[in-house]
């Protein structure tokens, strides 16, 4: 094992809790005794059944929580805090399973050198994977002190119970969990499959609403972010990035900019250009005059934005059917035939802080803090990059501005991973201008949808074939190669080929399959390899332009059928959770009384994430200003159902923010470029919604399902938003906008004033 | 050398007078509350107060500044004794990333200043220069409501009682 860690090792600010320091400063690894009959099954097992969650691939109860002597609990995750508040939830899950409190419990994040490897914090998998890891983790732990103290006591492990961190007997006898721990032993743990969870009615702390730990600092100034890490004689720099994709540096000069005030190192290395200075302010001056210095050759190659939906469909794509469950017999006679063609542009995920990452190479070994969504992959991808051995590398999550999918974060952690090879023994801090962030962070891909289906002459859905075209949604580290500075360097890494992100998660794909009892169902997924602007997972991937697409053709269908938008889904629902949460959206919004105002509109729409995460249904109430043709949403009602709640709060926190999220891609947002350069490179080009903008009210009701298994739930709202506002615009004005976003330019053109 | 008043505090900064005071703030004094967002002023992320007006500190120089009363999210209280704003957004749960929360905190404050008693609509259009990404508007206009509310209790239950 490496000893590198930043905490212990280094007198310095660092992100990581006091409790991290005492547990990383010879603090006692808990070890058990295994019960016989536990081992017993174990090694009866002929081959190993499915482990819960993450504890499938990461085994050791040692690897997820940790007692300390002291009664200190440490709980291990492999996900990241990305603002979504999963440190928190994973808090109430392990104390309330190990019948601790809360605030004993030390969290540890993501980071190569401690945490358990959880792949990347997306798709919703957060609570599925590590929730359900910590969960039964902590379960097996307490099961075992139980059991500990049991023999310490001679009595029944019956009367036993964990409370407040101690074992307590029906006698009133009690050992503190501390006391339970054996020094010195160095036996481990695996996890069994199955554990003894506490009863859903026994919780005290899962499914209440727990104020979260991270916000007391992010609203005082304390340290809460990696653009907040000090490290002692910590230098700053800035990258010049090229103008374009394509662009070579062809001739720079260094001498005006090593003179410069502060400056301590001017570096390129191919296209690669960055400055490195004490200060923070003189980089970004040097910065300037270094871009200043710079010459470049670029050409144009990017697709011509007028016809981005002819060069989507006319761009050589690999068709794969997701699905064909069209009988040999044909189509019943149809009443009704639709079709329909939908359309998303390029969006951002436009975080308000720009990316950020410290590096530091120090005695051969190089640390890198970043608010990567995957410490792992983003170690493979720079070892590679720098052709280093891993265990030379270390990344240290550290939250950063939201992300909502893969933004700059990987690459700033590139940047300062190169930087601090080129300046070693100084932490390097690199933080990207708002102008990099805008321009080279990769975007949620342009996609296209053609839906076609037939209604009978009873209103239901007899035919539905929906197609697809999209590039890939993820083009993720792991590979060097998906290191934006890689691509720059002398020796430039290129770009490893797209690969789809196959079913049930889906990419361009997920939840292209209706989730309804639809008749001669086809779904096909074109993907397009070919980017020529750079792309990658933003929040929901695909199913934000599929559920719009889904969504808003299910009410077109509705209305050609004339039939009640909400009974018209509940008509092609069997799924009792489905209609649970369509009814309670429905009911709470008061669709069935709805009286439509003059210019005002509701819209609804439905979907259950990746078709086995979330179900989320949404009514909302908007208006359209006939003059302008300027869309607000008015109000907005939600119910979700994420499975067993652990935070509600969190849940509704979550929704609320990705409807008004999605309110804002839909309304206003399109990335835009020219031959050569992307031209969204600031919130005035690229303008995002305001709090004007933002509705009267939005409300979300939280379905729990107590014992079920946990849900993800941050990306449910995105497609389900986009739709019902395009049903609601149809609902005001009676013209079906099929083009993303939904701008006042396009309701105008449509409604003809 | 340059003075700065900042928090009830003065502080003498050596850098260039054309430095922006968000980098003063964050990289000389170790006051991290303000963010940098844009460079630009136009996300807020950088809003601090001078003079009780909001600014954007990151395109506001030093030079400017020597003389008036900087007030930053860390001269409103510390987390074991928040101000009242801050209390309302942790009553509240009015963050998600929380990287623009000091700005909004900031923007808030001067408003509230001026006006105890803002209507819901002043609020919100007193808040539009700042940005949020993760979608926590509505739990940021609460806290303010809520913050205006507490503040406007306190000082009524103060005049009664005084």
């Amino acid at each position: 094992m490496m000893n590198l860690d930043a905490g212990a090792g280094s007198p310095t600010k660092t992100l990581l809790s006091r409790r991290a320091f005492l547990a990383t400063g010879g603090a006692l690894v808990v070890s058990f005794s295994l019960l016989p009959a536990l081992r017993l099954s174990a090694q009866q097992a002929p081959s190993a059944p499915k482990m819960p969650g993450s504890l499938d691939k990461t085994p050791m109860l040692e690897s997820w929580i940790r007692v300390d002597a002291d009664g200190g609990v440490t709980v291990f995750t492999g996900k990241a805090e990305l603002g979504q508040g999963i440190k928190t939830a994973f808090i109430q899950i392990a104390a309330d399973e190990l019948g601790v409190a809360p605030a004993r419990i030390a969290m540890i994040t993501a980071d190569t050198s401690r945490t358990p490897d959880e792949g990347y914090t997306a798709g919703s998998r957060s609570l599925t994977d590590s929730g359900t890891a910590i969960m039964h983790a902590a379960a097996q732990v307490r099961e075992i002190l139980i059991v500990r103290a049991a023999e310490r006591l001679g009595i029944a492990a019956e009367r036993l119970q964990a409370r407040e961190g101690f074992v307590v007997a029906d006698d009133g006898r009690r050992i503190a969990f501390g006391a339970l721990v054996a020094a010195g032993q160095t036996e481990t743990t695996r996890a069994q499959p199955a554990s003894k969870l506490k009863e859903p009615r026994s919780y005290t702390l899962i499914g209440q609403p727990m104020p979260r730990v991270d916000i007391p600092a992010k609203v005082t100034g304390g340290t809460a972010f990696v653009q907040d890490l000090r490290l002692p004689g910590m230098v700053h720099a800035r990258v010049v990035r090229p103008p374009s994709y394509g662009a070579r540096l062809s001739e720079v000069q260094f001498d005006p900019v090593q003179r410069l005030p502060g400056v301590l190192k001017v570096v390129r290395d191919g296209s690669f250009l960055a400055v490195i200075a004490e200060r923070e302010y003189q980089a970004v001056v040097a910065m300037r005059a270094l871009s200043g210095a710079a010459k470049w050759d670029e050409h144009g190659e990017l697709p011509v934005p007028a016809k981005l939906y002819d060069f989507l469909l006319q761009t050589p794509s690999n068709a794969m059917i997701d699905l064909d469950q069209r009988a040999a017999t044909g189509v019943p006679a149809a009443a009704h035939t639709l079709e329909a063609s939908y359309r998303r542009p390029y969006q951002m995920h436009a975080s308000i802080g720009p990316s950020c990452a410290v590096g530091w190479l120090k005695d051969g070994t190089l640390t890198v803090w970043t608010h990567s969504q995957g410490v792992y992959p983003l170690r493979r991808a720079i070892a590679e990059m720098l052709k280093f051995p891993e265990d030379r590398v270390r990344c240290i999550h550290a939250e950063g501005s939201g992300c909502y999918g893969h933004n700059g974060a990987d690459d700033v952690a590139a940047d300062a991973a190169l930087l601090a090879r080129a300046f070693p023994d100084r932490p390097v801090r690199v933080q990207w201008m708002r102008e990099q962030e805008h321009a080279w962070e990769p975007y949620g891909p342009a996609m296209l949808t053609q839906a076609k289906a037939a209604l009978d002459g009873a209103g239901r859905i007899v035919d539905w074939q929906y197609d697809v075209w999209s590039n890939a949604h993820s083009t993720r580290p792991g590979r060097a190669g998906s290191l934006l500075p890689a691509w720059h360097l002398a020796t430039p890494f290129a770009p490893p080929p797209p690969q789809p992100i196959p079913l049930p998660e889906g990419g361009g794909d997920r939840n292209a399959i209706p989730f309804y009892n639809f008749a001669n169902v086809r779904v096909v997924h074109h993907f397009i390899p070919a980017m020529p602007i750079r792309v990658s997972a933003l929040r929901g991937l695909g199913a934000y332009m599929n559920v719009f697409s889904v969504e808003s053709f299910v009410d077109e269908l509705a209305l050609a059928a004339g039939a009640d938008p909400v009974e018209f889904r509940l008509r092609h629902l069997d799924d009792s959770r489905a209609r649970d949460a369509i009814n309670a959206a429905a009911a709470r919004f008061g669709w069935s009384a709805f009286a439509k105002a003059r210019g005002r509109g509701r819209g609804f729409a439905f979907a259950r994430y990746k078709n086995h995460a979330a179900y989320l249904a949404l009514a909302v109430e908007v208006e359209v200003e006939r003059e302008t043709g300027r869309t607000r949403l008015l109000r907005a009602v939600a119910a979700v159902d994420s499975g067993q709640a652990v935070n509600p709060d969190g849940i509704r926190n979550q929704i609320e923010g990705g409807i008004v999220q999605s309110m804002s891609w839909t309304l206003f947002e399109a990335v835009g470029f020219d031959a050569t350069r992307i031209t969204s490179a600031d919130w005035g080009s690229y303008p995002i919604a305001r709090f004007p903008e933002i509705p009267e009210t939005v409300e979300v009701q939280v379905i729990d399902r107590p014992g079920m298994p946990f849900l993800g739930t941050g990306e449910a709202a995105q497609g389900p938003t986009a739709a019902a506002i395009a049903n609601a615009i149809a609902d005001a004005t009676g013209m079906r906008l099929r083009e993303l976003p939904l701008t006042r330019e396009r309701v105008k053109a449509a409604i003809g004033v | 050398m340059i003075s700065l008043e900042i928090n009830g505090r003065t502080h003498a900064v050596d850098a260039d007078p054309a430095t922006p005071l968000l980098y003063v703030l964050r990289d000389h004094l170790a006051l991290d509350g303000a963010k940098f967002g844009c460079g630009l002023g136009q996300c807020g992320a950088c809003t601090v107060m001078v003079d009780g007006q909001a600014i954007f500190s990151c395109i506001t120089p030093i030079s400017v500044l020597p003389g008036r009363h900087i007030k930053t999210v860390e001269g409103l209280g510390t987390a074991a004794e928040p101000g009242p704003l801050q209390r309302a957004f942790i009553a509240e749960q009015a963050a998600q990333c929380g990287y623009c929360i000091a700005g909004m905190i900031m923007r808030a404050q001067t408003l509230l200043e001026k006006n105890p008693a803002p209507t819901d609509a002043e609020i919100r259009r007193h808040m539009q220069p700042n940005l949020c990404r993760c979608g926590t508007h509505l739990r940021i206009l609460r806290a303010v409501r809520r913050a205006a509310d507490e503040i406007r209790a306190a000082e009524s239950g103060t005049s009664r009682t005084g």
